[in-house]
């Protein structure tokens, strides 16, 4: 519409848009270790179903997906190919971080092989912390995910300026703990 | 079917004869093929490498470590509770599994025995781990040939054992609930009815999966005579489990060595099979999740009373010395190589972990095999990539 | 399973090991330095570098067909301590702790070779090990596994890269896990942790009593 590449978007606009982004992310699940098999659980099982927050799973590439879920331990062997695949995402692209080894290198803090958290890499929008966490904690995740979206200037974003949260006065972000709408 | 008219047939032989012609004249020379590390159909982070030549593979190898965390450097500066919390996440879906021989390994050298009770609990949560790992497998192998439907049934299945797990231990997997001298804590009341349904449910999962997927024509003409592995030189590279016993070896570490483990109280058939191809690995791995749930189904029944810890000091120490366990795991053979000086935690432990001996067969194994057969026997061998890298 | 007699005067013989252990010292003769034995239990055999090759020969002559695994120790005492204390405290020096004491059949080196092999007709395994002495330059080889076990190529790669002990026929030592700019054997005692001296482990922080009495406490968390 050129209003997104000019930086000129009405709130309302932004707002729309947000609610249709985080309720349509196509997911790259980046599997390593114990935590991929949650993310599985979480993502393939008919008991915790990821589907119904808009959140599709197996996408064919990381160039068709929004969101990633770095899940497992990132070995130091590993971590070029972690940012090789964050760069092949196209823009606006958010990362979860899942489970400890991936946080912050977890129970292997002290290894030799291993990178301390994900972070070192990438950046990230959410952490979900459990060794592993029960899917029911990733959807968590997500969700918190989607109430950040729905906070984002899209045009900043467009402008190349990253995650640049609109703050009103009026509607103050409530990211966990409130009551998730 | 519409008939091809004669001048549509005499221009297609035409053109496979100019092919035929293009192709000899064409220098082809071989491509190297890396799949992985980050592929669907390897668990983990497995990157193999193979030269081909045409479709066939010249030499393949996988390249292992990037899952490497380095656990044997990480043991020796923790204390043996910690160590056994960290273990856990060697086979990560086995997880039981992993904790027992090394607790057996210390409580060896510290020269004590857990309770009858402790010990038949053990029993039963292994073998659940051992369910809840290998059904996985019978997912996952429908969706590395193509078929994406069983691993929903796996995953929907899997969920009622981690439920038991969860309810004795408070872990789905990671359950870290082996202690030096008898188990955490007794089983919650209930516990042992619901693991009677759940064994039924898992017979009916096992009886789906053999209709679904190894009735299926596409799946056996994809692994029968795939990958054949004769005995010696199963033997010889130190395949274990059910790779071993799909070679014809009959060697099953449940029955053929005495551990402080209930397995001496229950009947159980280990089975083998002649062909060590892949269909005979797979094959075995679904009867061997069917022996699990009668296992489990006998030991509930003959549950000992008393109590689950025997009496240990609050700091442990474990003398100073030498002391190797091995068990089954889901795996294969699972072992450790406990060496204690005497501290609060080992001087150094070697971590025998099966999928390493498993995948080292591999460049033998995938010399001259087509580009599809590679994901097969992988497939069929079964690795999971924290036991590999370790 | 256990090996603690409660009748003094009936010691427990293991017959099948005590044949193993004899039918090895024929073959090889002085080349076996030492034998543990915890009967019933386990078999613990060392033999001299320069017969490692053949003692494995002579095991899979004797029927001993399945590579369990291949290995190494490092019987050093680490200098960095064992993590489990608080750094803050005093530590008394203690010269005992940092001598380098082997463990079962004793040794020479603080490299030791050490791998194991079962016999699954006998239902029976030996582990094996044998001393690695260093060259002038500071440098260990032995002969490699291959041609007696061919599974022993993956576990002589792994161990030249945690310990540095280069196999003589191996036809590949390269890297396994660790990438091909990585400087240094990790599993040498000598190899710090980087992460924990940076910022050391606190130590065991001593938890609150349970409420019920000592006595039926379990071990430490």
């Amino acid at each position: 519409m050129g209003l997104v590449d000019r930086g000129r978007l009405p709130a309302p606009l932004t707002k729309l848009f947000n609610i249709g982004r985080s309720y349509s992310m196509w997911v790259y699940q980046w599997g390593l270790a114990c935590c991929a098999i949650e993310m599985g659980a979480a993502f393939g099982s008919p008991r915790y179903d990821v589907m119904r927050l808009g959140v599709i799973p197996l996408p064919a590439s990381p160039r068709q997906a929004d969101l990633v879920v770095v899940s497992g331990t990132v070995t130091d062997k590993m971590a070029p190919a972690v940012k090789r695949l964050y760069e092949q995402m196209p823009e606006p692209k958010y990362v979860i971080s899942m489970g400890s080894c991936a946080n912050c290198g977890g129970p292997y803090w002290d290894s030799y092989s291993v990178t301390k958290g994900v972070d070192q890499i990438v950046p990230v929008d959410v952490y979900v912390p459990g060794c592993p966490p029960r899917p029911e904690a990733l959807l968590e995740g997500v969700v918190l995910l989607q109430q950040r979206i729905k906070h984002e200037d899209m045009a900043a974003r467009w402008r190349g300026e990253g995650f640049k949260p609109i703050v009103r006065e009026s509607e103050p972000i409530v990211v966990g703990g409130g009551p998730i709408e | 079917m519409t008939m091809l008219s004669e001048r549509q047939q005499m221009s297609y032989i035409a053109a496979q004869a100019a092919d035929a012609r293009l192709n000899v004249e064409l220098e082809t020379e071989g491509m190297t093929l890396n799949i992985g590390p980050q592929h669907p159909a390897t668990h983990g982070t497995l990157r193999i490498i193979a030269r081909l030549d045409g479709e066939q593979v010249v030499w393949a190898e996988p390249s292992a470590g990037y899952m490497h965390r380095g656990y044997e450097k990480l043991t020796e500066v923790r204390t043996f509770p910690q160590v056994t919390a960290l273990i856990n996440r060697i086979d990560w879906l086995g997880s039981f599994a992993n904790e027992v021989p090394f607790i057996l390994a210390a409580e060896q050298l510290m020269d004590i025995e857990a309770p009858p009770r402790a010990q038949h609990i053990r029993t039963i949560l292994f073998e659940l781990s051992r369910i809840a790992n290998v059904s996985l497998f019978l997912g996952d192998l429908g969706v590395q040939m193509g078929a994406v439907t069983p691993v929903f049934m796996a995953f929907r299945d899997r969920e009622y054992v981690l439920n038991l797990i969860e309810g004795a231990t408070g872990g789905r997997f990671h359950p870290n609930f082996d202690r030096i001298g008898g188990l955490k804590d007794d089983l919650p009341k209930g516990w042992l009815d619901e693991t009677r349904q759940v064994m039924k449910k898992l017979r009916n999962f096992c009886d789906e999966i053999e209709d679904l997927l190894f009735g299926n024509e596409i799946f056996q003409s994809r692994t029968r005579g795939i990958g054949v592995i004769p005995a010696d030189v199963a033997r010889q590279y130190g395949l274990s489990g059910a790779n071993l016993r799909a070679s014809g070896v009959d060697w099953d570490l449940r029955r053929d060595q005495s551990l402080p483990l209930a397995y001496d109280k229950v009947d159980f058939r280990v089975w083998t099979h002649p062909d060590g191809d892949s269909w005979a690995r797979c094959w075995i791995r679904l009867q061997e999740v069917r022996e699990a749930t009668k296992i489990v189904d006998q030991l509930i029944e003959t549950l000992p009373p008393g109590p689950v810890m025997t009496k240990v000091p609050r700091i442990i120490k474990v003398p100073e010395g030498e002391a190797w366990v091995s068990t089954e795991n889901p795996l294969g053979e699972m072992g450790y190589y406990v060496v204690s000086k005497g501290d609060l935690g080992p001087f150094r432990v070697k971590i025998r972990s099966a999928s390493f001996n498993n995948i080292s067969i591999t460049p033998w194994v995938l010399k001259g095999v087509y580009v599809p057969d590679i994901i097969t026997i992988l497939a069929s061998l079964y690795f999971i990539l924290g036991d590999i890298d370790r | 399973m256990s090996d603690t007699d409660t009748d003094e005067s009936a010691p427990v013989v293991d017959e099948l090991r005590n044949e193993i252990v004899a039918r090895l010292r024929a073959d090889l003769g002085d080349a076996v330095v030492d034998v543990h034995q915890v009967p019933q239990v386990d078999l613990w055999v060392r033999v001299t570098p320069e017969s490692w090759r053949s003692a494995g020969e002579a095991l899979r002559a004797q029927g001993f067909d399945y590579f369990c695994f291949l290995s190494a120790m490092d019987w050093m005492p680490s200098p960095f301590g064992d993590g489990e204390n608080d750094p803050t405290e005093e530590v008394e020096e203690d010269p005992a702790a940092s001598e380098i004491r082997q463990g079962y059949t004793g040794g020479d080196t603080r490299f030791q070779m050490l791998a194991r092999v079962t016999d699954t007709r006998r239902h029976v395994s030996v582990t094996l090990k044998a001393d690695l002495p260093q060259h002038d330059d500071g440098t260990m080889s032995i002969e490699s596994w291959i041609p007696v076990y061919a599974g022993a190529n993956w576990h002589e790669r792994e161990t030249h890269e945690m310990f540095g002990i280069s196999f003589d026929g191996h036809p590949d030592l390269r890297n396994m896990y660790l990438p091909g700019d990585f400087e240094g054997y990790p599993l040498r005692k000598d190899f710090p942790l980087l992460a924990r001296l940076v910022k050391p482990w606190p130590g065991i922080v001593d938890v609150e009593p349970m409420p019920a009495s000592d006595d039926d406490e379990g071990d430490d968390s």
